[in-house]
């Protein structure tokens, strides 16, 4: 053990062993990485229909216009669609789904609960994500208020973000109903090519599921929160954790959002 | 009197040791050892089942007229017997099944969760000095979804059907109608329900590896310092956490054309296999782009642990530091990027776009660049070494071997135009056996004999290990070599006979020999099972550090503590390859000890080169 070279440089980085480099616990860095692996999934659904998507032509007018209330309830429209000419057109002739055309969400989803007949493209579904959106909003709060180790807040926003969740699966569960009282199902769309519908069911319907869990772990937290186990415990990290998957199925809720009723 | 003394002792030390009984200590465990160990031996008994489906239906190639009724008393009614002759045959259908659940299991079950599952679980806490992984609870749910969807697959072999058969792909629309063969019925149900509990397994273990080396390496642990096996894992880690998912889309997607009536991977399918139900508008091709996405890193997923593994092995046994440490970590991370955009080169001959095509082909060229720097470093560490051959030493360099004859047909196939010649022949069952299969399973043998002291604090045998050596890999050659010649000559994989085509029926001979030396092949894995199952009980027993290693795991006592070292966690001053510095008496420096006049463990020093 004669002569050491001498040494190089002395360096201190985040890397150097002995702590987290990213200063996060052993939980939320998996959550982090349960969410980027989550977002894989979504995206081989998403490319799913992507690809089924641009396999069909566009709906026969692009963007149809529809003049004011004229038109009539989509709810009739089917019967006649699928017995005649394999199109539908209105009264002026301008047609308004095909079976090989990719159908116009703004014309498959315009209905309102309450608002029978009316002509109200997306309405409703904006309604949905602005009510998930809030909930995202109350769930900051209630992380914020985590920081201040404010129980009392914690709980009341907890509460309104289990709440918006629960709003958005109840409006999800009403958009299925209808759009199956028309007559779609996972083989059947009477607006056009089936794959619409069966991806509508699948990729919705995986998002509603990480929804319901969402509401799930929401709720575990909740009652945590109330029994003091986070006061006792010192932090309120787990909000953290769980608000993380909140804030990612709110994100992708956005991108099905985009691709199933905006493309 | 003294009589009830002792019973009052032998009582009392019961309460003090009751906290770990036999169900937490060996089948519920959390302790990484354990996992690991647990993982390795699912492997092993998964491995012989494959192994022995390749028996079968190898003897069917090789010997299409041979008499197959003494395997009625495990085939059943798989094999049907003559009333009159007595003579028996293999069922078609279960030939296909057998090719089937032998790819899948290879792939899935032994190189995939037994290698790489065994492995990073005993070396990730050990290697980087952490006392357990980030979540010992979800490392044994880990295990658990594993033996899970291991015994779905077992069970699927029972079924009346058989066992899911449209080949290890399982393309649709044969694996996406139940009524396309007798296998793609409840087989294949179960096929689909075996890899959801596998994908979850991988994504549950995945987490744990990343968050365990990114979080809790010991002090002075840099990225830089890591052994490249670490670095290996990490990465495997990362491939299978971002591909897993996309197959699990993908059979998601498969699940509901199977059994709910979508079609998003059917187009114009006769109405009398679908039961009057018109499916059409899908697109088959989706699923292979869907799984060739997880499919291509899944080789590198195989891969990779096998290579982190030579190269701690090799630099051990040559006594001298990795050459280009850097270098090799550069080539891992671009394999691993590399591995995601070059799926497409399975899929050449699928009507895709020729511009597509040309693109991946060039994406799947790069990937020799990495390759081959790993290859001329795993050569240039081995050159003028103090070389010990041992049985671990002598399996990391078949490894390197495998790795160059496979890699060099691979950069035929990854040619579009060659493909359209060579697809779906022998030539890539040639290929991929060996870079992936052959090279994979020598890393695994390896790691099996240099880390067995660490898991069962015994020695394998020596002898026995050199005769499982050479059996294996030269009948491991005898195998697939010949393979090539079969497959430019346009033999297709995955027939139950070729007997019926004059071309096809010349190359007889040749699948004679092939069977023999997979028969041999067999047999030499009769030895290794012998010995490793031996040496858990009676084999020499270890000493602390039994290869004069620099790496963490060697630091640790010899027997199992639950947190691994008995004090505090060493600190690391230096980086895993010093081996033979020639400042040092000793030609090996363990990275816990620090350098002459180092103040504190951040500090770098120079890795002198050592004198030839």
């Amino acid at each position: 053990m004669s002569t050491e070279t001498t040494a190089l440089k002395k360096t201190k980085s985040i890397w150097a062993g002995g702590f987290s480099p990213f200063n996060v616990s052993y939980g939320k860095l998996m959550m982090w990485i349960f969410l980027l692996s989550d977002a894989f999934t979504f995206s081989s659904l998403l490319v799913a229909y992507g690809t089924i998507r641009f396999s069909h032509p566009s709906p026969p007018h692009g963007q149809v216009v529809i003049e004011g209330q004229t038109i009539k309830p989509l709810g009739h429209v089917p019967e006649k669609f699928v017995e005649l000419l394999g199109e539908t057109k209105n009264t002026e002739g301008i047609t308004y789904f095909s079976k090989q055309h990719w159908p116009s969400p703004e014309l498959v989803f315009n209905h309102f609960p309450g608002l029978h007949g009316l002509h109200l493209p997306l309405f409703f579904v904006s309604l949905m994500t602005f009510i998930l959106i809030f909930s995202s909003v109350t769930m900051v709060l209630a992380v914020e208020a985590g920081h201040r180790m404010d129980q009392n807040s914690v709980r009341k926003y907890m509460f309104y973000t289990i709440l918006g969740g629960l709003a958005f699966l109840s409006c999800q569960a009403w958009e299925w109903t209808q759009f199956i009282t028309e007559g779609a199902s996972l083989h059947g769309n009477p607006f056009g090519p089936t794959a619409f519908a069966a991806l509508f069911f699948i990729v919705t319907g995986f998002h509603g599921f990480h929804v319901f869990s969402g509401v799930v772990l929401n709720f575990i937290i909740y009652l945590n929160t109330i029994n003091g186990t986070y006061a006792k415990r010192g932090h309120y990290e787990m909000i953290e954790k769980v608000g993380l998957y909140w804030h990612f199925v709110d994100l992708v809720w956005v991108f099905v959002f985009t691709f199933f009723y905006l493309i | 009197m003294s009589h009830d003394h002792s019973h009052e002792a032998h009582g009392h030390a019961h309460v003090h040791h009751h906290e770990e009984n036999f169900i937490t200590k060996y089948v519920f465990s959390q302790d990484h050892k354990m996992i690991a160990k647990q993982f390795l031996i699912t492997g092993i008994v998964m491995g012989v089942l494959g192994m022995l489906m390749s028996m079968v239906f190898r003897l069917q190639l090789g010997f299409p007229d041979m008499d197959m009724a003494f395997l009625k008393p495990f085939l059943g009614k798989w094999i049907s017997v003559d009333d009159t002759t007595g003579f028996g045959k293999l069922d078609p259908n279960f030939y296909l099944a057998l090719i089937t659940i032998h790819g899948t299991i290879m792939v899935f079950f032994v190189l995939t969760a037994g290698l790489s599952g065994t492995f990073s679980n005993l070396l990730i806490p050990l290697q980087c000095g952490a006392r357990d992984m980030a979540s010992p609870f979800l490392n044994m749910l880990s295990y658990w979804f594993f033996f899970l969807s291991s015994l779905v697959m077992f069970c699927s072999l029972f079924v009346e059907d058989g066992p899911a058969s449209p080949g290890w792909t399982v393309y649709p629309p044969l694996s996406a109608l139940p009524k396309a063969l007798p296998g793609s019925g409840t087989g294949m149900t179960l096929w689909l329900i075996s890899m959801i509990f596998f994908i979850v397994s991988a994504l549950l273990g995945g987490m744990n590896y990343i968050t365990t080396v990114l979080n809790m390496r010991t002090k002075g642990m840099k990225m830089s310092r890591m052994p490249l096996t670490i670095w290996a894992f990490l990465l495997t880690a990362v491939l299978g956490l971002l591909s897993f998912p996309v197959l699990f889309g993908g059979s998601l997607l498969l699940v509901m054309d199977r059994s709910f009536g979508t079609s998003f991977y059917l187009s114009d399918i006769p109405v009398e296999l679908t039961g009057g139900i018109e499916r059409t508008g899908g697109s088959p091709v989706l699923f292979q782009h869907l799984f060739w996405f997880l499919g291509h890193p899944e080789v590198y997923i195989i891969l990779m642990p096998a290579l982190g593994i030579t190269s701690e092995v090799i630099a051990t046994n040559s006594r001298k530091p990795i050459f280009g440490y850097r270098a090799m970590i550069i080539s891992l991370l671009g394999i691993a990027f590399l591995s995601f955009i070059v799926w497409a080169h399975h899929m050449f001959i699928t009507g895709m776009n020729p511009f597509l095509g040309s693109v991946f082909m060039v994406t799947t060229l790069i990937i020799a660049v990495p390759s081959a720097v790993k290859t001329f470093n795993y050569l240039t560490t081995l050159w003028r070494g103090n070389i010990q051959f041992t049985p671990a030493m002598m399996f990391a360099i078949g490894l390197v071997s495998f790795f160059i004859a496979g890699g060099l047909t691979g950069i035929f196939l990854g040619n579009a135009a060659l493909d359209i010649n060579l697809h779906d022949t022998y030539f890539v069952v040639a290929h991929f056996h060996i870079v992936m299969g052959s090279a994979a399973i020598f890393g695994m043998f390896s790691g099996i004999y240099h880390w067995f002291p660490k898991l069962f604090r015994r020695h394998m045998n020596k002898a026995a290990g050199y005769v499982h050596f050479w059996l294996t890999f030269i009948s491991a050659y005898g195998v697939f070599f010949p393979m090539h010649f079969i497959g430019l000559a346009g033999v297709p994989r995955r027939y139950y006979a070729n007997t019926a085509y004059e071309s096809f029926d010349v190359w007889m001979d040749v699948n004679q020999f092939i069977t023999i030396c997979a028969l041999l092949g067999g047999l030499a894995q009769v030895i290794f099972l012998i010995n490793f199952f031996y040496s858990i009980r009676k084999g020499r027993k270890s000493e602390q550090n039994p290869w004069k290693s620099n790496t963490l795991e060697w630091t640790a006592p010899v027997e199992h503590l639950h947190g691994n070292w008995p004090g505090e966690i060493p600190t690391v001053y230096r980086w895993p390859y010093d081996y033979s510095n020639p400042n040092y008496t000793e030609d090996f420096v363990p990275q816990n000890v620090p350098h002459e006049g180092q103040t504190d463990e951040n500090q770098e020093f120079e890795h002198p080169h050592p004198t030839t």
